[in-house]
């Protein structure tokens, strides 16, 4: 029998040569004529073990990781493929991991074990199964599902999705739209990618149930154009949901219709920002809107729409599977179900790790982490992207909770965790939370178009010890005035990285670090 | 990416005919004029406007408001940088510095050979193994200076193998 041969196709794995070794593996086996299945299969989301090569064996999958090509030639030599052990790269059975095995994955129970491209494998493990369910419920009764869960945005807002589907569902109108924002441009965030490069069908099931929910027809997903590879697979994804009956019209002989496209973006971080996104979408500058009107009663093209984020939506197939209050019941207080943390930055053992809300993020960046990457003191760690909190020492016993992050004066955001040794220099981070709102800002409003030019210049008068006093003074003001003037998040939330190393970190931004 | 005189403005007219029809068109047709040509001239702009209806202002403003749209030729090259904090705490400061220096250009400059135009770009979601750049459209995670002047190399082969 062929031996099954895995070799992930993230990102991740192929920036670090994936390709090159799947390629390698093929050719090594031909040439000892072994007959072989390559798969390429998902990221289980471990990422400093990437790539991670399984071998298929009668107690599981084995594990061999971080391969690089040099290594093909030693692992055949080693009989890698008939699960043997003794070659230095195994780490044994992946399931047994720690890391992965003290997640709670629901969202991402697939990542890395499925070909994400195979419908089959999608359905072998447990894939559509919410959808089948949700075709002979009623609109109401799904959001009802969807209040139960707790589901919160993902994508850093934190707004009850069920109540935002509620409004859709309530505003009549021919014409409602699904818009999935795909648009992670955190810097420390990649659940998404690992989401639409893992397991696509996950996510367009998730749409056509958001459609059936509140009577929309028409979904986008307006991906980033950062992420070539998540764009390939998805769009390959929706071209077999459609040849399967899983999108279009008549989906599974149901009578209902559901069409879906993939929409890229052209390398805008405030397109984000869900009405800049709605506006790119509908071809124009990716300009923030005022809100009122909520996007959820005048969207896209005018229409009623539900925009949500990536994980937003991938949690939705199994709260339909499993039922709401089966995800309701992973949590604490107000945050329900599990969040998908990504530890990156200067971290040992980065990568994705899901869990229930609740437990601290010392913990996460120690026991899942296991410290920095250098092997130097931790220093800061900034939680929720650009535009999140700088955090001390002090605050690593935060745990993950929308409420708890709030009471800090900090964000959990998108959950991207980016850790940095003690040879970063602050005052540098603070003047580039500035220095990136100047760059990324739509220009619409005040506060943030000038707000963040000002700011760098104000930030380096202090750094050159120009007017101290006065000038940090001048910074807290305009700190300030963007927090309470801007139209949108991206200039509202600019300052807080800015004030978090104010107050945390004061002397290295006072003062140039000496070299 | 085409030369001037390799590309055809009927082929941009098609290309605008076959996408023109789309809810909300306007960046699916520059992605795929983009793709066709390499950039987005300034002589497309009245065509593309006169094609859908929309004033040449308001085509040009949706060009210069992305990162990604180019409206004058770039290198064959197009290398990006991520500068995102997650890269910032694995040293993309040092490589951001190295490549300027090898390079002898800055960002959104083009070599004097013409292989390589530099660009930075804001995260590119792979964060766990920066330092990350993208060429084109692979992406490479842990790239040391050494490793990235290797890349770079490769770039400037596959120039001279193009002639």
């Amino acid at each position: 029998m062929s031996i099954r041969i895995f070799v992930p196709s993230d990102t991740t794995a192929r920036s670090l040569g994936a390709d090159q070794i799947a390629t390698l593996i093929q050719a090594e086996a031909l040439s000892r004529g072994i007959d072989i299945t390559l798969v390429r299969n998902g990221s289980r989301g471990l990422l400093w073990l990437e790539p991670l090569i399984e071998i298929e064996t009668d107690n599981g999958r084995l594990g061999f990781g971080p391969v690089t090509s040099n290594d093909v030639q030693t692992l055949f030599e080693q009989n890698f493929y008939l699960g043997q052990t003794q070659h230095t790269l195994c780490v044994g059975l992946v399931e047994q991991i720690p890391y992965l095995k003290n997640q709670q994955r629901l969202t991402f129970s697939r990542a890395g074990i499925t070909d994400p491209l195979s419908l089959d494998d999608y359905l072998e493990h447990d894939g559509y199964t919410g959808l089948d369910n949700a075709l002979i419920m009623t609109g109401q009764q799904i959001v009802d599902e969807v209040k139960t869960s707790g589901l919160r945005g993902r994508g850093g807002a934190a707004f009850p999705t069920g109540i935002k589907w509620q409004t859709v569902l309530d505003t009549p109108d021919e014409q409602k739209y699904i818009v999935c924002n795909a648009d992670e441009g955190d810097s420390g965030t990649f659940a998404d990618r690992l989401v639409m490069e893992c397991d696509p069908f996950m996510l367009i099931e998730g749409m056509t149930i958001a459609g059936l929910a509140v009577g929309a027809t028409q979904g986008y997903i307006y991906l980033r154009s950062e992420y070539p590879i998540a764009h390939q697979i998805l769009t390959k994804a929706t071209e077999t949901a459609y040849q399967h009956g899983y999108l279009g019209s008549n989906i599974r002989g149901s009578q209902k219709h559901f069409n879906l496209e993939v929409r890229l973006g052209a390398g805008a971080y405030i397109c984000g920002e869900e009405t800049s996104l709605l506006d790119s979408l509908e071809g124009k500058r990716g300009l923030v809107r005022a809100k009122p009107p909520l996007p959820a009663i005048v969207g896209l093209f005018g229409k009623p729409t539900v925009v949500n984020n990536v994980l937003s939506l991938a949690a939705i197939p199994y709260i339909l599977n499993k039922g709401g209050q089966a995800y309701a019941d992973y949590g604490v207080g107000r945050s329900r179900g599990t969040m998908p943390i990504q530890l990156t930055g200067n971290v040992k053992y980065g990568g994705l790790v899901e869990l229930a809300f609740g437990i601290s993020l010392n913990k996460l960046m120690n026991d899942f982490g296991g410290g920095t990457r250098s092997g130097r003191p931790l220093k800061a760690v900034q939680v929720g992207g650009p535009l999140g909190a700088y955090l001390p020492e002090n605050q690593w016993d935060t745990i993950i909770d929308y409420e708890a992050f709030s009471s800090e004066q900090a964000v959990l955001g998108h959950g991207g965790v980016v850790m940095f040794d003690d040879s970063v220099d602050m005052g540098d981070q603070a003047r580039f939370a500035m220095e990136f709102c100047k760059v990324e800002s739509c220009g619409k409003c005040t506060p943030c178009r000038i707000g963040s030019t000002r700011g760098v210049e104000v930030i380096d008068r202090i750094r050159a010890g120009e007017r101290t006093e006065s000038n940090w003074q001048l910074l807290e003001d305009l700190c300030e005035t963007m927090v309470d003037g801007s139209l949108c998040a991206m200039g509202s939330m600019t300052p807080i990285p800015v004030q978090s190393v104010m107050k945390f970190f004061p002397d290295e931004l006072r003062h140039e670090r000496q070299e | 990416m085409k030369t001037p005189g390799q590309w055809q403005m009927k082929n941009v007219r098609e290309i605008i005919q076959q996408l023109k029809e789309k809810p909300g068109a306007l960046l699916p047709v520059l992605h795929a004029i983009q793709q066709y040509i390499g950039h987005i001239p300034d002589n497309v702009v009245p065509v593309i406007a006169d094609e859908m209806l929309l004033t040449r202002a308001e085509v040009h403003g949706v060009i210069s408001f992305y990162a990604h749209f180019h409206n004058h030729p770039t290198g064959q090259n197009i290398v990006e940088i991520c500068r995102g904090e997650a890269c910032q705490s694995v040293g993309c400061r040092q490589l951001e510095k190295h490549a300027k220096n090898t390079l002898n250009i800055d960002y959104q400059q083009t070599t004097d050979c013409g292989s390589i135009t530099l660009e930075p770009v804001y995260c590119l979601g792979n964060c766990a193994t920066g330092p990350s750049i993208r060429i084109n459209d692979d992406i490479h995670g842990r790239v040391t200076p050494e490793r990235f002047d290797e890349l770079m190399e490769n770039c400037r082969q596959h120039l001279q193998e193009a002639g």
